[in-house]
């Protein structure tokens, strides 16, 4: 004898997530398929169990840890570009390391192995691109920016804008110049 | 679900740059899918495909026949559907003017191209690192100028 079924993965995979987590006894409600938000906390070997529960069905939770702690190094970066007002006079690795919760070690490999980059070059880059973004929207000098971003001098400033762009803050400067020039003449 | 690899598309003339390119790419360790065409005019076609999937980096050789590196640059950078993309200029020429020209005219990086392998593959390594950056980070692509 021969039957032919139709099914619904939805339906299947909802249920299924449903009736674990009842069994588990944790609250919850379900988001959107796939996110399920979690009503209280939820200790650790529960959602352990959980976890191999899923997998049994083949289900299994995405691993975004990392993901989400290099959004986290990346805003504090940011952050710590931007806010030059209030001089953060201690080493980035410290300031990461403190506000963050996890030694420089950790933070600098996720770092690396989610971003292909290193924590260093990233700091560097965000300095450069503020830099960028400073000389060609307001009128400071790059005396005054390499001031402003705490370089050591504007050679320095310089520098490291050749080292990373490959050019120097003057050629950078004509060539978004002759952009502009090109842009409004079609306009 | 999100594509976590680097597409990248070369269009060059020269046989022996093609390979040494697409030899470069398999050595690296980031994810990367590339394609290669013989000339612009190959390669505008294929972009001008309303369905093609369009390259994160597309590297551009500028001496090429029938059409140039400069003029796929030209016709790319008028077309918004293209705005996306990045733009390697990819070239034995090391001139200045060369240079300045491609980035006044919309290229993002300007490669000259090396003699060395294991330079070449640091430098491919260092575009596709690059523009990773920008295109997770929120950088402004405007501002995107690169010089190896």
């Amino acid at each position: 004898m021969k039957i032919f079924i139709k099914f619904d993965f939805t339906q299947i995979c909802t249920r299924v997530i449903d009736e674990k987590l009842e069994e588990l006894g944790i609250k919850y409600r379900m988001l959107n398929f796939g996110e399920i938000e979690f009503l209280e906390d939820v200790p650790s070997d529960k959602l352990k169990a959980f976890d191999l529960i899923l997998r049994e069905y083949g289900i299994e939770k995405i691993e975004n840890q990392k993901v989400i702690l290099v959004q986290k190094i990346k805003d504090t970066i940011i952050e710590m570009v931007l806010n030059t007002d209030d001089t953060v006079n201690v080493k980035s690795s410290v300031y990461l390391s403190e506000k963050l919760g996890h030694s420089y070690g950790y933070l600098s490999n996720v770092f690396s192995e989610v971003t292909y980059t290193s924590i260093e070059n990233f700091i560097i880059l965000q300095r450069i691109e503020h830099a960028k973004s400073l000389m060609i929207n307001t009128d400071l000098s790059l005396t005054e920016i390499a001031f402003r971003l705490q370089y050591s001098s504007v050679a320095h400033l310089s520098t490291q804008f050749k080292n990373t762009t490959g050019i120097t803050p003057t050629t950078f400067q004509r060539i978004i110049a002759k952009r502009r020039a090109l842009s409004d003449n079609k306009n | 679900m999100r594509e976590n690899y680097t597409y990248v598309v070369l269009a060059d003339d020269d046989e022996d740059d093609r390979l040494f390119f697409t030899e470069a790419f398999d050595e690296l360790k980031m994810k990367t899918k590339v394609d290669i065409y013989k000339d612009g005019v190959d390669l505008m076609n294929a972009l001008n495909q309303s369905e093609s999937t369009l390259p994160n980096i597309l590297f551009l050789d500028l001496n090429m026949p029938m059409k140039s590196g400069l003029e796929c640059l030209t016709e790319i950078k008028s077309n918004p559907r293209f705005k996306d993309i990045a733009i390697a200029i990819y070239s034995t020429s090391a001139s200045e003017e060369d240079i300045e020209d491609t980035f006044v005219s919309g290229a993002n990086i300007y490669i000259k191209k090396p003699n060395d392998f294991k330079v070449l593959k640091k430098i491919l390594s260092d575009v596709v690192t690059m523009n990773w950056q920008y295109h997770t980070s929120g950088l402004n692509k405007d501002n995107f100028l690169l010089r190896l």
